[in-house]
């Protein structure tokens, strides 16, 4: 059966909660696990039978590091990608409505959408045989997951028939409990869909003809397929939730970068052992699941893990430990020094016995199905305690301590700084 | 090293008294182990050439020892010969060795003390200088009074004891306790030489010799000040306690270079005992002391710290203005700063942040202390 695929990649207005990495790169371009955050999505879709082609669609502007990486995915996946961008932000429904025809020629059947900023693992042919066994060829399923009751009022709520697993609610962010089984937008339509968001344009032209504002136009065409469509289509029989027990999270910010990092570590050991450093006479102590560049350099006093990646050309020198961290590449992290829960950026230097630690935002590990907070930034006025990011080309000077701060690019620090937002 | 003998009559200001009570039953950190053995010269072994004083303190109460030798008229850095006598003496209850009643044990040691009728020290332990014994005994000879302080300039003179004296014969006029306003920024250095004859001010019960004996004295015209050359140190608190040593630090490298430590990765005065291990690419310094048997392993960076005997520091740690106590046991890729005090036989494990962190002894720590506290 002809498949695709369109993963929603977003544009700069979105993933403002990444900054400030996403100056430097494209928020699914940053890399989760030693691969850009998006690739998994890819090498997850690729491996469907049947697959056609691969849409990236969003509203960044073509820019080189997106063409690159577009490139080199298609030749590693060996199935055609594209990215289709859209002329303005158009919402999670609104985009695949606006190619709508770009998404069904060739035949396709049936299409995933998947969100670029989730991190799971991707249960896609179960999907399709969940689909096959409770709907019939022309139901839409969504991925659905268990969260606590507390952390689910985060999400899109889903209430299913035990038995069939036809959604017959859905809210999204509710204020109130509603469900614990929540979306992990991750879907798989058929080309009947657009008819279900046609009818939603059709109701915004409608209502926008009675109101006079300003935006005119553009907000007709903005359709959120949660809020507009799901809402609409549950209790209809045309919708039905693939709960799935496999890991998954939501990668808003830093902190939740660095967790689904560990998340995609562990499953290498099943899916790719080779991207997995092992201990070696003369290497570095390797703890737990750590990823190493090919290009990468690190003393053999170095002591890494768990959950570590270390980007291209980094170098590592002499009795450094790392721990929890993404090290992107270029960086240099001078003897000594102690890296922990912190996103070094690109091409930052870290002096000799320099400490930088943040404080992770894990969730609970007693509970299973808790997920990781999407906390605000500021508590009670002050920062909240969260992983360190160094931004690109950071100086960090030797003996000092950084500590839960966020170093804004380019910045040559010359003291210890806690708790702060360095601009 | 030698002991620290003298009164206890200082605490440590803020710090809780176990950390007192660390060092009250114990021999001085290096340093001042060192102080002691150059003030008190060959006293190592023989118990000679060092002054005589009582020692009281809260650990000790009640219990007084003294060691006695009047090979006065030379310098008691390098005292020798004369004498020595050790004497223990119980008592049944303690004799006010509370903060600032220090006078009470003179009283209970009168006997000893007026034995030969020969003057004696008296100092206070929480203080750290280049101690002048030959020369206040002289002073106090000539002068004939009943009493002899040394004072030192310092200035926050209202921390302390002021004093205000006639300046040609370093009579004391008056004696102001903290006092609120400006007087004179000369202090009691809280050392002091007296006569017998002072006993008879003294009862046996609890007395400040610093409120209730020196105003009296002083009315009475028999107590003299004489000023104090070189650095001077209440080491009361921790972070006194570094400033002292690195003043003393410095006097050393003014007096006997040879004793600071030197080689690859020692930075300014380092002092290290010969019994301590330094591993590869450490860098210490400057203003370190480091105690017998301790072990420093491999790219360690220590500043302004004291690590007393028995210690290990672990690779890859960073230390400065700390102070290690006996038998700690600091991880790998540690950091500790700001005035950072473990007690006795702490361990802090690997890879945390300790800022500020008071720890009593026997303590694991097992999170980072970002902000300081004390830790029970």
């Amino acid at each position: 059966m002809p498949l695709k695929a369109v993963i929603l990649i977003g544009g700069p207005q979105k993933g403002t909660r990444f900054r400030p990495l996403s100056f430097e790169v494209p928020k699914p371009l940053f890399p989760v696990a030693g691969v850009p955050m998006v690739q998994h999505h890819i090498e997850a879709c690729a491996k469907v039978p049947g697959m056609k082609e691969i849409l990236l669609m969003g509203f960044y502007q073509p820019n080189e590091a997106l063409s690159r990486f577009l490139v080199s995915a298609q030749q590693e996946f060996k199935v055609p990608i594209r990215y289709l961008q859209e002329y303005a932000a158009l919402g999670t429904g609104g985009g695949i409505y606006h190619f709508r025809d770009q998404i069904l020629s060739g035949g396709a059947e049936a299409f995933f959408v998947l969100n670029a900023d989730v991190c799971s693992e991707f249960p896609l042919q179960e999907m399709l045989e969940f689909r096959q066994q409770h709907g019939d060829m022309h139901s839409f399923v969504i991925l659905g997951t268990t969260a606590n009751r507390t952390q689910a009022l985060n999400y899109g709520c889903i209430v299913a028939n035990a038995g069939t697993q036809e959604v017959q609610h859905y809210v999204e962010k509710p204020s109130t409990f509603v469900s614990e089984i929540i979306n992990c937008g991750i879907y798989l339509f058929t080309p009947a869909i657009f008819q279900h968001i046609g009818e939603v344009f059709q109701r915004n032209q409608q209502e926008l003809a009675l109101e006079e504002s300003s935006n005119g136009w553009q907000r007709a065409e903005v359709i959120r397929l949660e809020q507009d469509v799901f809402t609409a289509l549950a209790g209809s029989g045309k919708l039905y939730v693939y709960k799935t027990d496999g890991f998954w999270s939501q990668i808003k910010s830093a902190g939740s970068a660095i967790y689904a990092s560990r998340l995609y570590l562990n499953q290498y050991s099943k899916s790719h052992p080779e991207r997995l450093a092992q201990n070696k006479p003369g290497g570095p102590v390797i703890r737990g699941n750590v990823y190493i560049h090919p290009t990468a350099s690190i003393d053999s006093t170095a002591v890494l893990g768990p959950n570590v990646s270390i980007g291209e050309g980094v170098t590592v020198g002499a009795g450094v430990r790392v721990r929890e961290s993404i090290v992107l590449h270029g960086a240099s992290l001078h003897d000594h020094t102690c890296v922990l829960n912190t996103i070094v950026g690109w091409d930052s230097t870290i002096g000799r016995w320099a400490r930088v630690e943040g404080t992770p935002s894990d969730p609970n590990p007693n509970d299973p199905y808790a997920k990781i907070d999407s906390e605000t930034l500021f508590r009670d006025g002050r920062l909240t305690p969260s992983i360190t990011i160094l931004g690109c080309s950071v100086t960090i000077p030797a003996e000092v301590v950084i500590l839960n701060s966020i170093v804004l690019p380019h910045k040559e620090l010359s003291r210890s700084y806690k708790n702060q937002i360095i601009l | 090293m030698g002991e620290v003998w003298g009164q206890e009559g200082g605490c440590w200001g803020d710090t809780p008294g176990w950390i007192r009570h660390g060092y009250a039953g114990r021999e001085a950190p290096c340093a001042f182990g060192c102080v002691w053995m150059g003030r008190a010269g060959s006293s190592r072994g023989t118990g000679r050439g060092m002054p005589g004083w009582t020692r009281a303190g809260p650990g000790t109460a009640g219990r007084v020892k003294i060691r006695r030798d009047w090979g006065l008229g030379r310098d008691a850095g390098t005292g020798r010969g004369g004498a020595s006598r050790t004497r223990a003496l119980g008592s049944p209850r303690p004799c006010g060795v509370a903060h600032g009643r220090a006078a009470g044990p003179l009283a209970l040691a009168r006997d000893l003390l007026a034995e030969d009728g020969e003057p004696f020290f008296v100092l206070n332990s929480d203080v750290i200088c280049e101690f002048p014994f030959a020369a206040l005994a002289r002073f106090h000879r000539q002068h004939g009074g009943e009493g002899s302080l040394v004072v030192t300039r310092v200035e926050e003179p209202a921390k302390y004891g002021v004093v205000v004296c006639e300046a040609d014969t370093g009579r004391i006029c008056r004696f102001v306790e903290k006092p609120r306003v400006f007087v004179s920024n000369k202090i009691n250095a809280g050392l002091y030489i007296f006569s017998p004859g002072i006993l008879q001010r003294i009862q046996l019960r609890p007395t400040s010799i610093e409120k209730e004996i020196f105003p009296a004295m002083a009315q009475d015209g028999q107590l003299y000040a004489m000023e104090l050359q070189g650095f001077w140190m209440d080491i009361g608190q921790p972070k006194d306690f570094l400033t002292g040593m690195c003043m003393y630090l410095q006097a050393l490298r003014a007096q006997h270079p040879e004793k600071l430590h030197s080689g690859p990765g020692v930075v300014g005065n380092v002092l290290v005992d010969p019994s301590a291990k330094i591993g590869a690419n450490c860098v210490i310094g400057p203003n370190v002391t480091i105690g017998a048997g301790v072990v420093v392993e491999d790219g360690v960076r220590i500043k302004r710290c004291t690590v007393l005997e028995g210690a290990r520091i672990r690779s890859h740690s960073w230390l400065e203005s700390c102070i290690v106590g006996w038998s700690c046991s600091v991880g790998q890729w540690v950091r500790m700063e700001n005035v950072t005090v473990l007690g006795e036989d702490v361990i802090v494990n690997d890879e945390l942040y300790l800022n500020g962190a008071n720890v009593l002894p026997h303590k694991s720590i097992a999170e980072s202390v970002p902000e300081p506290r004390i830790i029970m």
